[in-house]
């Protein structure tokens, strides 16, 4: 019985279609175990070695990992509530009604969302500040801590977005206040220092993000799919260009 | 649910009363009879068993029962088609033939009513009512019913469904579209397959 499963299992670790899947050998060794780890494409976040003090939860508070977590949750649970929202006047703010008061497990998950979001922008704002107490930003890593303020402001703006989708009051007067500051955006904005004479409320930056002069069913639209598409990708993006970072300027920051 | 979680356990006791020893160091195993388990192997099961479990069990039914609305926005498949008196004995009436509704009421010379759906059983198109050849007739691949639906030309493979037609208690005529009565069963003879006034 034994000897017959063993034989199976070889066969099916042998197969042209596991090996074609695991790039490494099956043998129990030591240098399987790393090249699991180096060859994995989910396994090749994590270096072969880790210092000690990259452990230490005292020195980087898990914020970064904790941060990517919350974006993981909110991309699966967002992916969900695409299947019950349409992004239109007419819809959005039933959408989410029926979302929250109709669909099996729908609370759930749009809570599951707005607290995964408000998660992600206090633990992202936390492990900036613990980068700047460590002094993680400094040589060789000022470029790394450029890209980390960059996905700041992407968080930023990726709740930005999805503050406007409920399309309830709230939302509405929240966008067109936050809106109105684009109007002062020096040199692009209508309203802004050093803007050129051409430039009107009808061809600014706020229009850009606006889809016209107010709020109104297109910006609806354009958010969503700023909030939806273009801005988590550009996220994603920067994410992993900053995690390889981390790696090649030397892995998480020494111990001052 | 309840014996995932305990099964573990239930392992770890049993290993502990055949006084069986693990080594710590990975890749060390000893021999638990024939098997081979390290404890740390045996652990790492254990730790993750366990939260693929509960992620699986917890998630992947609620993934689905999510993806199943408790309240849905379609038009009702029961409507009223007005007073018997509106139609003349002998008629095929199209005024429900539109959407939502979709269906013909039919009154023979004698009286009776019935409800035809406006659906081609040969695929699902939406036939003609030709009254001047006297027969339903398909636009797709020129399936033909008489005004009893029966199919007597082209590829139908069935006669046209019919459906429940009932009069509801202010005298107008009922229909429910999710009551169906199929010629080829025998069902037309039901009770409420056809409305006699």
């Amino acid at each position: 019985m034994n000897e017959e499963r063993k034989g199976l299992k070889e066969k099916i670790t042998n197969s042209d279609i596991w090996r074609s899947i695991f790039r490494h050998g099956y043998e129990n060794t030591g240098r399987r175990y790393t090249l699991q780890v180096l060859q994995n494409v989910w396994l090749h976040l994590h270096p072969p070695r880790v210092s000690r003090h990259a452990l230490n939860f005292r020195f980087t508070w898990c914020m970064g990992g904790i941060t990517f977590l919350m974006f993981l949750v909110t991309a699966v649970t967002g992916v969900l509530l695409m299947f019950y929202y349409r992004p239109t006047a007419e819809y959005a703010f039933s959408d989410v009604q029926y979302l929250e008061f109709d669909i099996p497990f729908g609370m759930l998950l749009r809570n599951m969302h707005r607290w995964a979001a408000h998660g992600m922008v206090i633990s992202v704002m936390l492990h900036m500040f613990r980068v700047f107490l460590t002094g993680s930003y400094k040589k060789p890593r000022e470029f790394n801590w450029g890209v980390g303020v960059i996905l700041l402001l992407v968080t930023f703006f990726l709740s930005f977005t999805g503050y406007l989708l409920p399309w309830d009051q709230l939302a509405f007067w929240a966008v067109t206040v936050g809106t109105n500051m684009a109007r002062a955006t020096p040199v692009l904005g209508h309203e802004g220092p050093f803007a050129p004479e051409p430039i009107t409320q009808a061809n600014d930056v706020r229009f850009a993000l606006l889809a016209g002069t107010i709020v109104g069913p297109s910006t609806l639209l354009r958010f969503y799919i700023l909030h939806c598409v273009a801005v988590p990708l550009l996220a994603s993006v920067l994410m992993a260009l900053h995690f390889w970072r981390v790696r090649k300027d030397g892995g998480i920051s020494g111990p001052l | 649910m309840y014996a995932v979680y305990c099964l573990p356990l239930i392992l770890i006791f049993t290993c502990r009363s055949r006084g069986i020893r693990h080594r710590t160091e990975y890749g060390t195993p000893t021999k638990l009879g024939a098997e081979v388990v390290s404890r740390r192997k045996f652990f790492k099961f254990l730790g993750w068993g366990n939260f693929t479990a509960a992620l699986g069990l917890c998630f992947g039914p609620g993934l689905v029962r999510y993806l199943y609305p408790r309240v849905l926005f379609e038009p009702s498949s029961i409507f009223k088609a007005g007073f018997p008196a509106e139609y003349p004995p002998g008629s095929v009436s199209e005024k429900f033939k539109k959407e939502p509704f979709g269906v013909w009421i039919v009154r023979k010379e004698d009286g009776e009513f019935y409800a035809l759906l406006t659906i081609c059983t040969h695929l699902g198109c939406t036939p003609r009512w030709l009254g001047s050849e006297n027969k339903f007739k398909c636009p797709c691949h020129g399936s033909g019913f008489d005004r009893d639906g029966i199919n007597y030309e082209g590829p139908a493979p069935r006669p046209l469904e019919r459906v429940k037609i009932t009069l509801a208690e202010d005298g107008q005529i009922e229909i429910d579209k999710s009551v169906k009565f199929l010629g080829e069963k025998d069902q037309w003879g039901d009770l409420g397959a056809f409305l006699k006034v």
